[in-house]
């Protein structure tokens, strides 16, 4: 109860997995952990759902609806009328997207 | 700085249907330019990042893209991938003090390396035209970037190696454990997993302030002028509890859901509110109880709402959870601030006729 991240959209095919171990070196939340012969997803609650360890993968054993959880741009694009899944309004929008810069959030990830 | 490593190359050395670009034969293309930088964070970038951090100008604090010469390196130093946002470059040559290295700038339009990445401008087609424009191959005898790991949302390594030839190298999460990552090039656990603590928690309160402070002001002001200063006092209470106290009282705070967390924190501010507003000797007791109910429906409504705008800046809320977060507990929000709000007009216009 009151935790609306429990689910997520990523979903892993070991059967796939030859092991390159590409997804623990780029996910920041070790949802994947190494496993024996092949990865194994370790923490699925703690996926952000970047994308990351999907778009890396050599195989396709991860996919995943990649996104930013970002409450303000998603509510941005509703207002708007955009599509809140398009990632449209998201930091980094460019004049002719929805938040724009000078509506731009800033992320918890400035030092990164 | 002109890179000597570079000799140019003439486009009349292809033929007119290859070459995409226009070219006058007998001309050199000029090499691609190489800045200079180094480690040192002066008063200016100091003051850069200050401003930064108060969302003045966001759009200006840039870097030029393209290729940098940190110190000395040579044809062997590696070479590092950021983003053209002097926050995220700043953090990354400073880490760097006494390493020789090339840094590539990609065009992240001044944002950093990780929304940059979420959004795709830190991508795999950047950093391949980059790799491209700066001649990077000519510029080094090796076939490796280091990326920051952040940086892996927008980057298929794969593609990299297939379009470019240049392998991607994950580099830590954080630019001030590169000294040591760079000594065996293997990230440790800690290495790789991001957090948010106070500190990064707290640099990011300045910019939700001022994000919202302009509208609170106005309101604040008529507040003051409709229903006295303690009204007026609610309404920055409530703005600076959405977004200052909640950053930093963020992990503390019951439940998972940041609109759950911000309901609870704005029940909490309300309440001497609530008591101010309820224990007015000089109104019936009708209306001392829809003013304390006012103050319980409207500031955690606000709260909440900031609370939930705060997932975006946070390293971990995932576009599934936020979501369902949105569809669950904003018509909540709403139903709240609108009965508090009428409320509120209600015992205004009451006051204004003389009914109380």
């Amino acid at each position: 109860m009151f935790d609306s991240y429990t689910d997520t959209s990523l979903i892993f095919f070991p059967e796939r997995c030859i092991n390159c171990k590409r997804c623990t070196q780029v996910c920041p939340h070790a949802v994947f952990a190494e496993g024996k012969d092949h990865v194994e997803l370790a923490k699925p609650a703690s996926c952000m759902e970047c994308g990351a360890c999907a778009l890396n993968c050599p195989v396709q054993a991860i996919t995943v609806q990649s996104g930013v959880g970002c409450a303000w741009a998603m509510i941005s694009a509703a207002i708007r009328g955009k599509d809140m899944d398009s990632g449209e309004c998201s930091c980094g929008g460019s004049e002719s997207t929805c938040c724009g810069p000078s509506q731009e959030q800033p992320c918890g990830c400035e030092e990164k | 700085m002109v890179n000597d490593n570079n000799t140019g190359q003439s486009c009349c050395s292809c033929t007119q249907q290859e070459s995409a670009a226009p070219c006058s034969c007998g001309a050199t293309a000029s090499p691609p330019e190489i800045r200079i930088t180094d480690s040192e964070i002066t008063l200016a970038n100091r003051l850069d990042h200050f401003l930064a951090r108060w969302g003045f100008n966001r759009e200006g604090h840039r870097v030029e893209p393209g290729l940098f010469r940190l110190g000395n390196p040579t044809p062997d130093s590696a070479v590092f991938a950021s983003a053209n946002y002097t926050l995220s470059f700043d953090a990354l040559r400073s880490a760097l003090s006494g390493t020789d290295a090339w840094i590539l700038v990609l065009d992240t339009r001044g944002i950093n390396v990780w929304c940059a990445a979420g959004k795709g401008t830190f991508g795999t087609e950047e950093l391949v035209r980059k790799i491209t424009e700066t001649r990077l191959e000519s510029v080094v005898n090796h076939k490796k970037i280091i990326v920051p790991q952040l940086g892996a949302p927008g980057i298929s390594c794969l593609e990299v190696m297939r379009i470019s030839g240049f392998s991607v190298e994950y580099g830590p999460v954080r630019a001030r454990d590169l000294p040591e990552y760079l000594k065996t090039h293997t990230a440790t656990p800690a290495m790789r997993r991001v957090e948010f603590p106070l500190k990064d928690r707290l640099v990011l309160t300045p910019v939700e302030f001022v994000h919202i402070a302009l509208p609170m002001v106005v309101i604040a002001v008529l507040l003051w002028f409709l229903a006295g200063p303690v009204a007026a006092l609610a309404a920055v209470s409530a703005v600076i509890g959405g977004t200052v106290l909640f950053p930093a009282l963020l992990p503390y705070i019951p439940t998972q859901d940041f609109s759950t967390k911000g309901l609870i924190l704005g029940l909490i501010i309300a309440i001497p509110f609530a008591f101010s507003f309820g224990t007015n000797p000089a109104l019936p007791g009708w209306a001392n109880a829809a003013g304390a109910l006012t103050a319980f429906l409207i500031i955690p409504a606000v709260v909440a709402y900031s609370s939930l705008n705060f997932t975006g800046c946070t390293t971990f809320t995932s576009r599934t959870g936020v979501k369902k977060e949105i569809f669950r507990y904003i018509p909540v929000m709403a139903l709240m601030a609108g009965i508090g709000v009428i409320m509120g007009i209600i015992l205004g216009v009451s006051r204004f006729i003389g009914v109380i």
